[in-house]
């Protein structure tokens, strides 16, 4: 079965002089499915707050961050992790359950504003919080035309 | 990725005219200049945004720090020229109900 999304992981020092090249290698991909200039800031912030979060309080030594972007037609999907290494995509996204409020903000270590943030400015946020890491899954989607979204679901029948 | 920040007095007013992105890497620089000023009992200070491209709660969390201590010293701090985007951020944070906030310090471009 073909999937219907391409993956493209990253991987930096978790560092903070790295933060704004993976939020712009982030923009540069969320381009190409049509967000607007808006949705990209949006983004570019949303990711820098999770990247910062892993940047600040991950590791006690030299880490790792690790930023996985699904590509859909009309939206991205974000991981961003302080695993130390690579993760299986489809097995992590299974893992993950609905964000709640006053437990995630300590899963982050310190979410704060920046939690805040990342869940206003993305249309879905959820944590996974294991023995390996806390890892940030975020959606957001390309804002259409009421008009496509019509024609697809009749598409559907 | 580089942050400048100028000084300028004029007319009994501290201009802080900061230019570039704020984030994780930038923030310490920002924090170091602002956390050197030393602050007057009622002096007014302006924050200049309208160079700022980016920021994120790193940076508000310094403009946050530095309002506290103002406040603590009753001077009063306007943080000015802020792009829609970025007085958007302010707006969603709740902290354009908390500090003076401004987008009319440079007429906008587009």
């Amino acid at each position: 079965m073909t999937k219907n999304f391409d993956y493209i992981e990253m991987k930096f020092p978790a560092k903070p002089q790295y933060v704004s090249v993976i939020r712009l290698s982030v923009s540069s991909l969320a381009s190409r499915l049509g967000f607007s200039y808006d949705e990209i800031e949006d983004l570019k912030i949303a990711v820098s707050e999770a990247v910062t979060n892993v940047v600040h309080h991950a590791y006690d030594e030299d880490g790792e961050v690790v930023v996985g972007c699904a590509l859909y037609e009309g939206k991205i999907e974000l991981m961003i992790s302080d695993y130390g290494s690579s993760f299986e995509y489809e097995r992590v996204k299974s893992t993950v359950g609905p964000y709640h409020n006053e437990s995630s903000i300590e899963n982050l270590r310190e979410g704060g504003l920046g939690l805040y943030l990342m869940d206003a400015l993305m249309d879905e946020v959820l944590l996974a919080n294991n023995e390996s890491g806390v890892t940030v899954f975020m959606t957001k989607h390309v804002t259409r035309e009421q008009v496509d979204e019509g024609a697809e679901r009749i598409t559907t029948q | 990725m580089e942050i400048t920040i100028n000084f300028k007095e004029e007319k009994e007013i501290l201009h802080v005219l900061v230019k570039g992105e704020i984030d994780a890497y930038t923030a310490p620089k920002l924090r170091d200049k602002l956390d050197a000023i030393e602050i007057e009992e009622k002096a007014n200070i302006a924050i200049d945004l309208s160079e700022v491209t980016y920021i994120d709660s790193t940076g508000l969390g310094v403009f946050v720090a530095f309002y506290k201590r103002a406040t603590r010293e009753t001077a009063h701090v306007r943080l000015v020229g802020l792009s829609e985007r970025i007085k958007r951020l302010f707006e969603i944070t709740g902290l354009s109900d908390l500090m003076d906030i401004d987008t009319d310090k440079k007429v906008e471009l587009s």
